[in-house]
């Protein structure tokens, strides 16, 4: 069954914080944390991913879809982020919800817990996630008669961070974004979206759910898990 | 969804090279903008894009040529995007075209 909960999630500043969680937990052998992209991506793709979980449900697996600190529903700043703390809540809420397994999508990949098995959807380096968002600005600048130049907003970021798309970025995760490029994956397998077919929802300039999609996803999760 | 038949290709009277960038232009779009497929088929060199898809504003326009660059395998610089190369479809593809070429 389908419940919102909350986590003990570490606090940029030090200590703990309470954050939410949506979970389907019945206390099962499989349990599954959900690592979502970052910036509109993860808006845009959080139906599907619960679409995923329902059907996951219902083949008897467990998981976890958490907010960490500075994103989604969380009331920490957006500008406090930095890959290092996406990192560290990501494997405290693989410790809390005692993950077996992880399931991350496009940037999340970035940071989800490395020694956790699982597998990755459609996985992208730090710096293409950042790359539209300053392109954005770019074209919005422009249509106000403003123009500036990626390089020129690259730097900014770098240096000082930046607003683009509605995201304020910090300079240290813009930093670290750039320097990322999609992990090595030495325990989880990677899902290309041309095995899944169809329009990627991650690209729509609204949320949307695609049950044919959800399906597939939840197939191959739920056969490696449980061999079904 | 398979793309077009051989009848679109030989509509369209593109040779094989040109036909490829115009069938992964089209399959950019109906994605980014979440078009059907068949209205992106539809679209001719003269269909309007920026200023005539209500779904093609500034973040769509980024998913554009972010989605371009991934999956055509170019690099689009600042100076490239200007209000005409977005005008029509023919137009896009003609940037299209050219970049591959460049690259």
């Amino acid at each position: 069954m389908r419940a919102v909960t909350a986590w003990p999630a570490p606090d940029i500043g030090g200590g703990t914080r309470e954050e939410a969680a949506l979970v389907f937990d019945k206390g099962r052998k499989h349990r599954l944390l959900v690592v979502p992209p970052l910036f509109d991506e993860a808006n845009k793709f959080r139906r599907q991913l619960v679409e995923i979980m329902h059907r996951l449900d219902l083949s008897g697996i467990d998981s976890f879809l958490p907010d960490l600190p500075g994103t989604n529903d969380s009331l920490v700043a957006q500008r406090d982020v930095t890959l290092e703390t996406l990192r560290t809540a990501a494997v405290a809420a693989s410790e809390h919800f005692r993950a077996t397994h992880c399931f991350c999508v496009r940037s999340g990949a970035i940071f989800a817990p490395a020694d956790l098995p699982g597998w990755r959807y459609a996985p992208i380096a730090g710096r293409n996630a950042v790359r539209a968002l300053l392109r954005a600005r770019t074209i919005a600048s422009q249509e106000t008669g403003n123009k500036e130049t990626m390089a020129e907003l690259s730097k900014l970021a770098d240096t000082q961070g930046i607003v683009a798309a509605g995201w304020e970025i910090g300079s240290r995760f813009y930093h670290g974004l750039t320097e990322s490029d999609v992990p090595t994956a030495s325990s989880a397998i990677d899902i290309d979206h041309e095995t899944i077919g169809g329009s990627p929802l991650w690209l729509r300039a609204e949320p949307d759910e695609d049950p044919e999609q959800a399906d597939a996803l939840a197939a191959i999760i739920a056969i490696g898990l449980t061999g079904e | 969804m398979t793309g077009s038949t051989e009848q679109d290709h030989q509509r369209r009277g593109l040779p094989p090279s040109r036909q490829a960038i115009d069938d992964k232009l089209r399959a950019i779009i109906a994605d980014v903008l979440g078009l059907d497929r068949e209205t992106v088929e539809a679209f001719d060199g003269e269909t309007g894009l920026f200023g005539h898809l209500p779904e093609l504003d500034s973040m769509a326009v980024a998913g554009l040529l972010t989605e371009m660059e991934d999956r055509l395998d170019i690099v689009i610089e600042d100076d490239d995007v200007d209000g005409e190369m977005l005008e029509t479809y023919g137009a896009l593809l003609a940037f299209a075209e050219m970049k591959v070429i460049e690259g």
